[in-house]
């Protein structure tokens, strides 16, 4: 089944945040933004914007009448600066206008003066320096120090990756109405209405029953619309409640690029001691994740790099130590992976170390390590339905990877002005919120008297295919066909405490929901049925819109069934509430089962770089992926294809740079790159692993948002592989992306020339 | 009839908006067409793609064009073609392609899409693949990875293969690409022409070309400004042969460059050097007088045309003056170039069988991205020796440069491992790249080394090294 909503789509009629029709008397809004990264508040002249033509209001911080405070996990962020700013782009005024112009004209009226303090945009710095989030956590297993004290063949380096911008096209945005009763009705482009909801009676000091927050469908999230959405849907809010006006804020793309979060940089140190049957004896890592001036989702981030520190593989000893870090950064955010991939990157480039200086390829040693059914991570959950070693080997087999290694080197034996490099890739990801308690969703169902089915839940459709997903769920509980089910926009009205759309959970927790809720109107139903048709209710069935008898169509259709039911004065709407069963986790003792289930996959990356010009392309991508069964492997080989192309992105030409002064560089799309059709590989061969899902996947199909990004991180080794196959001095650290700068300077590292060669016969012969 | 006359999807309109004003916002807000959609305002992701056509020989040509950047006035005179314009009743064969190879997720981008390759369909080439892809060179999509895009673009390519190449817009009609009335386009668009007349111009004018410098660096001002726009004015958009010279009139786009056929006779591998310049839709825009009046020390058709030693047609008033390009750029972002003053056209040498060029661009993102470093140049070969050799280079100093030194060591020499190293040592000291977004300056000085070395190995392959005892 093909997107519900690729028609209106492909006809430009679907409807996003900025495409509302416009209420009466709408106003617009303007952020004004600290244009400095950190310093105490000495002045703010906001005289000139308020004098400008159309502006109605300048709010600041002292204009909010509830909290001034948006911080999920840890109250430590104001809705608009007070006292002091602690990154450039940090809201500081609200300005309020007849058209978006005149508020952006206003706003370059307002002047602030400050009392710069030191600015921090380095996480080691920071640590240093004692400015973290929270205490550092350690994840442990076993007792690596032994091996490392003890053993000849350990590596020990550092790695850098570097932040993500989610560059969704649609930026962040929120349309606000105040209601009759002194509340606020809110189209916000969120991942998270219910948490735009609580931010927003916080900071209005009204009981969440008076916020209504409305979700259409986001044009892209990433994970950028998970917390950060909040604030902007905060500040029309508030712009709203105290011009009583309906208020639009939508950001331009400068703004949202220079005042949202983004992916966590991280830089860490490992160790890693390798045995001499290639299995790695013990590992140890220590993180420092950039946070940004505010905790924002941080910590949970951090948390999910622990989970996922050492890949797919089964360490017996090691340890992961991580700190968060402040600085003077917008508070980085969720994006897809969460904190996963840039863990996997440490460990993938430890045995990437070990491999070069061993003589073996990295598969040598990956191959050696897979995780096995039963083993236990080192957070204490046991791999169950362990598919890690079918994946590897399938992809061995399917793609014969040792072919793939023979070609590459016979076109590097052919060829110097080009090298190619190969790399495999394993992922192992956890499914499930890691805070136990955001795993739990609801849904309801509503059987209208003609037999058609609208259905609400709490998932946010972002592309993602969820809400396509959803109505096949209920295609298959009721029996009925697509265009007899519509499905509601999100809304806290309708669905409450709703966890947000994230954690690639969003279709496994609501379609649970959904199902059950199915469940409780065809348990009804049949009963109903079993009385007019005089037939068992075990015998019952729903089919092709029909009531089956042991097979056998009756001549009871779903309409009429209907019709009697409300006759009978039957509930005809359902409601149900799921929670994920058996996940728990201790932070005390960092153990637990916190995932319903793992994904597991491996791709092999091939690309070849110009050793003239320092650029590369990416050929090919081979994976085999653990799909579970697959409810839509349109919609799944969708999300597969564009999660390695954002990874490859992270991998590649995707820079964010900050200054020194913390002021974003890479500040538009122009300086800025994400890839194009043209950057994207030239094949991505993908195979559905055939298996039997797993029994907490909605219809046993796995959870797919996250994972395949991951399979990115082999792009950065493949081309990593190829500069040594072309100077295999080359000094190449372990920072990410690898811009063709990096390649540049890695190939030509160590008195590397490409006409070495030549020029040495050509003496030898004068001579 | 007084305003900015054109029509809109299927509707004649008129407005008396300033002409400077965006059409995206034209379209957006004050027509309510919503199926445009806002992505970056930059021209840097398509998302707000339209198709232009204006009457082109007996017929029509449509080409897509990112409405963020473009200038109202730019409208006047044309068929503005939106989505809401190229819907019909079911999807057409586009839009099928798009759906059933699942190349829309979160569909922001979708329309961008959809547009550009119905200006894909619309072309004048062959239809194929490589062309359907380039068709949304331009286009960014932070969801689907580009794969689905590809199938879909591929499926499109091949059924319209299938219908044949004369009477293009005709047959795209009876086959339920475009919607009926773009039969009648052709016909309304010159009667609207013939009773309107170009917008007068405010004193104090910029010149406006194509816009897609101005309107990125300052959108806000020229919104509200009534310029001299000459994105439209035949004579200056003449690409010619002048006894040895190429004439390139100021208002050409690099996409009217592309397609002369007196431009291409001259550069063999023009394809390449053209597909690494912004997109399908900015070089619909771009002229050459913006690029070069623009005064990036990185404009790709700068560095182009310095290397052939071109030369520039000034206009003020009613004099005229001609001047060397590379005399043009006095300092960073400083030119010769009066108040009022309005290139004209710019001139170079028609190359022979003698002379070799080469054009070498790199960036973080090979297409749609500015260069880090960019170089061109012509060498002049008579019997295995140089004559003589002109490099320019972008991004390596405040102006683009013509590495003159690093030039002249060339003349009597033979191209060889030896000339390169003294060539790139030249340039070496001749150049002062600084550290930003597109590069460090160590990085920027490798770069051009590089490049110099790819423009040897291009025009020389002999001189390829070869991986010793394979
Ligand atoms: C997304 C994007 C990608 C881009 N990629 C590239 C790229 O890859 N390579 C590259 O080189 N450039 C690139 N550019 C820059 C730009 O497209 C070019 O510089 C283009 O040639 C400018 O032409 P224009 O007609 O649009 O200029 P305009 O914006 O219309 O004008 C630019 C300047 O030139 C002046 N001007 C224009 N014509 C004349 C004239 N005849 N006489 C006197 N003054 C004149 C104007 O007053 C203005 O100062 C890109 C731009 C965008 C938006
Ligand atoms: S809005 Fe991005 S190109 Fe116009
Ligand atoms: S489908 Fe979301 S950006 Fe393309």
């Amino acid at each position: 089944m093909k997107h519900i909503d690729s028609l209106t789509h492909v006809r430009g009629e679907s409807l996003y945040l900025d495409d509302l029709p416009l209420r009466e008397k709408t106003l617009h809004a303007a952020i004004f933004a600290s244009p400095y990264a950190h310093g105490t508040i000495k002045f703010i002249d906001l005289d000139k914007a308020l004098a400008c033509t159309g502006v109605h209001a300048v709010i600041t911080a002292q204009d909010i009448p509830g909290e001034n405070q948006i911080g999920n996990i840890l109250p430590d962020e104001p809705l608009l600066a007070s006292g002091k700013v602690h990154y450039r782009g940090q809201p500081t005024a609200l300005i309020v206008a007849e058209t978006d112009e005149l508020a952006r004209a206003a706003r370059e009226e307002i002047k602030l003066e400050i009392q710069p303090l030191p600015v921090v945009t380095d996480a080691r710095q920071a640590a240093a320096k004692g400015l973290l989030i929270h205490a550092p956590r350690t994840f442990k297993n076993g007792n690596p120090d032994d091996y490392f004290d003890n053993f000849g063949r350990v590596f020990e380096g550092s790695t850098e990756t570097g932040g993500q911008e989610h560059l969704y096209i649609e930026t962040q945005g929120a349309y606000a109405f105040p209601t009759e009763s002194g509340g606020v009705h809110v189209h916000s482009s969120t991942q998270g209405p219910t948490q735009v909801q609580r931010g927003i009676s916080r900071v209005l000091g009204l009981p969440m029953h008076q916020v209504e927050v409305d979700v259409t469908r986001l044009g892209g999230g990433f994970g950028g619309k998970e917390d950060q959405a909040t604030p902007i849907a905060c500040l029309a809010a508030l712009a709203a409640h105290i011009t009583r006006r309906p208020v639009k804020l939508v950001l331009h793309r400068l703004d949202d690029m220079y005042m949202t979060g983004k992916r966590h940089p991280y830089s860490a140190d490992y160790r890693i001691a390798v045995g001499r049957d290639y299995k790695i004896q013990a590992y140890e890592v220590t993180f420092y994740q950039n946070a940004g001036a505010a905790a924002d989702l941080s910590p949970a981030v951090l948390e999910r790099t622990l989970f996922h520190f050492t890949n797919a593989y089964y360490i017996p000893n090691c340890r992961a130590t991580a700190y968060s870090c402040r600085t003077n950064l917008p508070p980085n955010t969720a994006f897809r992976g969460f904190g996963g991939p840039q863990g996997m990157f440490v460990i993938e480039a430890a045995i990437a170390h070990a491999a070069r200086e061993l003589g073996v390829t990295a598969e040598c040693i990956q191959q050696n390590n897979i995780i096995k059914e039963g083993r236990e991570f080192p957070y204490g959950q046991r791999a169950l339905r362990c598919e890690a070693r079918a994946c590897w080997e399938d992809l061995r087999l399917r793609y014969s990877t040792r072919n793939l290694y023979d070609q590459v080197k016979k076109f590097n034996q052919k060829n110097k002005l080009k090298k190619k490099g190969l790399a495999v890739m394993p992922v192992c990801f956890g499914i499930s919120f890691t805070k136990t308690m955001l795993n739990q969703a609801s849904a309801l169902v509503h059987i209208y008297t003609d037999g058609s089915v609208r259905i609400s839940t709490g998932a946010v459709e972002m592309g993602q295919g969820v809400n396509t997903k959803m109505v096949q769920v209920v295609m298959r509980s009721l029996s009925l066909p697509a265009e007899r089910i519509h499905i509601d926009t999100t809304n806290t009205s309708r669905i409450a405490n709703s966890s947000p759309t994230a954690a690639s959970a969003g279709a496994d927790l609501n379609g649970k929901a959904l199902e059950q809720a199915c469940y409780r109107l065809t348990d009804r139903l049949l009963q109903l049925a079993a009385n007019i048709l005089k037939i068992s209710r075990s015998d019952l069935s729903l089919r092709d819109q029909s009531v089956y008898a042991m097979k056998k169509k009756t001549d009871l259709t779903w309409d009429e069934l209907i019709s009697r039911a409300y006759e009978e004065r039957l509930s005809l709407s359902a409601q149900a509430h799921y929670t994920t069963p058996q996940v728990h986790f201790s932070k005390d003792i960092e153990m637990g089962q916190p995932f319903a289930y793992h994904v597991y996959g491996a791709a092999a990356i091939e690309a070849t770089v110009d050793c003239v010009r320092g650029t590369y392309v990416i050929d090919n991508v081979y994976v085999s992926h653990d799909y579970g069964k697959s409810m839509n492997p349109v919609i799944d080989l969708g999300q597969t294809e564009g999660g390695i192309v954002q990874g490859i992105g992270w991998m590649t030409m995707e820079e964010v740079i900050y200054d020194e002064k913390g002021i974003l560089q890479s500040n538009a799309l122009s300086t800025y790159k994400v890839p194009d059709i043209y950057a994207t590989p030239g094949h991505i061969h993908v195979h559905f692993m055939d298996n039997n899902g797993h029994p907490l996947a909605i219809m046993k199909s796995k959870a797919i948002g996250e994972p395949p990004l991951m399979y990115g991180i082999g792009a950065y080794f493949a081309i990593y592989n190829a500069i040594l196959a072309a100077n295999p001095q080359a000094d190449v650290p372990f920072h990410a992306p690898m811009t063709p700068e990096r390649v540049l300077r890695g190939l030509y590292s160590n008195g590397f020339s490409l006409f070495k060669e030549k020029e040495k016969t050509t003496t030898t012969a004068g001579n | 009839m007084t305003g900015i006359a054109f029509i809109l999807n299927h509707r004649e309109v008129v407005s008396s908006l300033p002409p400077g004003s965006i059409l995206l916002d034209y379209i957006r807000i004050h027509s309510r067409l919503i199926g445009t959609k806002i992505g970056c305002r930059e021209g840097d992701c398509g998302a707000c793609n339209i198709l232009v056509g204006e009457p082109h020989g007996e017929g029509i040509r449509y080409r897509s064009m990112t409405s963020c950047l473009m200038p109202l006035a730019n409208a006047h005179g044309k068929h503005i073609v939106t989505i809401e314009g190229l819907n019909r009743k079911d999807p057409t064969p586009v839009q099928r392609a798009m759906i059933e190879h699942g190349a829309t997720q979160c569909g922001f981008c979708t329309v961008g899409f959809v547009v550009s390759l119905v200006g894909f369909c619309l072309g004048e080439k062959k239809p194929d693949e490589a062309r359907a892809i380039a068709s949304v060179d331009g286009n960014i999509c932070r969801c689907t990875g580009y794969k689905s895009i590809e199938r879909a673009a591929a499926a499109i390519a091949g059924e319209l293969a299938e219908l044949g190449e004369e009477n293009r817009l005709e047959r795209l009609v009876e086959n339920g690409y475009l919607p009926d009335y773009f039969q009648t386009i052709p016909e309304r668009l010159r009667a609207l022409r013939e009773k309107s007349a170009q917008p007068d111009v405010a004193k104090q004018a910029y010149i406006v070309g194509g816009g897609t410098d101005l309107y990125v660096q300052r959108p806000e001002e020229m919104s509200e400004r009534r310029d001299r726009y000459i994105f439209d004015n035949p004579r200056l958009r003449e690409v010619k042969q002048v006894d040895d010279e190429i004439s390139v009139g100021a208002a050409a786009t690099v996409t009217d460059l592309w397609e002369s056929t007196e431009f291409a006779a001259s550069f063999p591998s023009l394809d390449r050097a053209m597909k690494l310049v912004s997109s399908t839709p900015i070089r619909n825009m771009a002229t050459i007088g913006g690029n070069l009046v623009n005064a990036s020390p990185i404009g790709d058709m700068t560095i182009f045309f310095l290397a052939l030693e071109s030369r520039l047609d000034l206009l003020q008033q009613d004099e005229k003056r001609t001047i060397r390009l590379a005399d043009f750029y006095k300092g960073y972002k400083l030119l010769d170039l009066g108040p009022g003053e309005i290139v004209e056209s710019l001139r170079f040498r028609i190359s022979d069988e003698k002379d070799l060029f080469n054009f070498e661009k790199v960036c973080k993102r090979t297409h749609l991205d500015i260069a880090s470093v960019n170089t061109a140049v012509r060498m002049r070969v008579v019997d295995g020796v140089i004559r003589k050799a002109v490099f320019s280079a972008g991004g390596v100093s405040p102006v683009p440069m013509v590495l003159n030194k690093a030039s002249a060591l060339t003349a009597g020499r033979k191209p060889g491992h030896a000339l390169i190293e003294e060539v790139t040592a030249a340039a070496e000291n001749e150049i002062s790249p600084i550290s930003d977004a597109r590069g460090s300056a160590e990085y920027k000085r490798l770069l051009l080394k590089q490049l110099i070395t790819a423009h040897f190995l291009e025009l020389f392959p002999q001189l390829c090294p070869v991986e010793a005892n394979v």
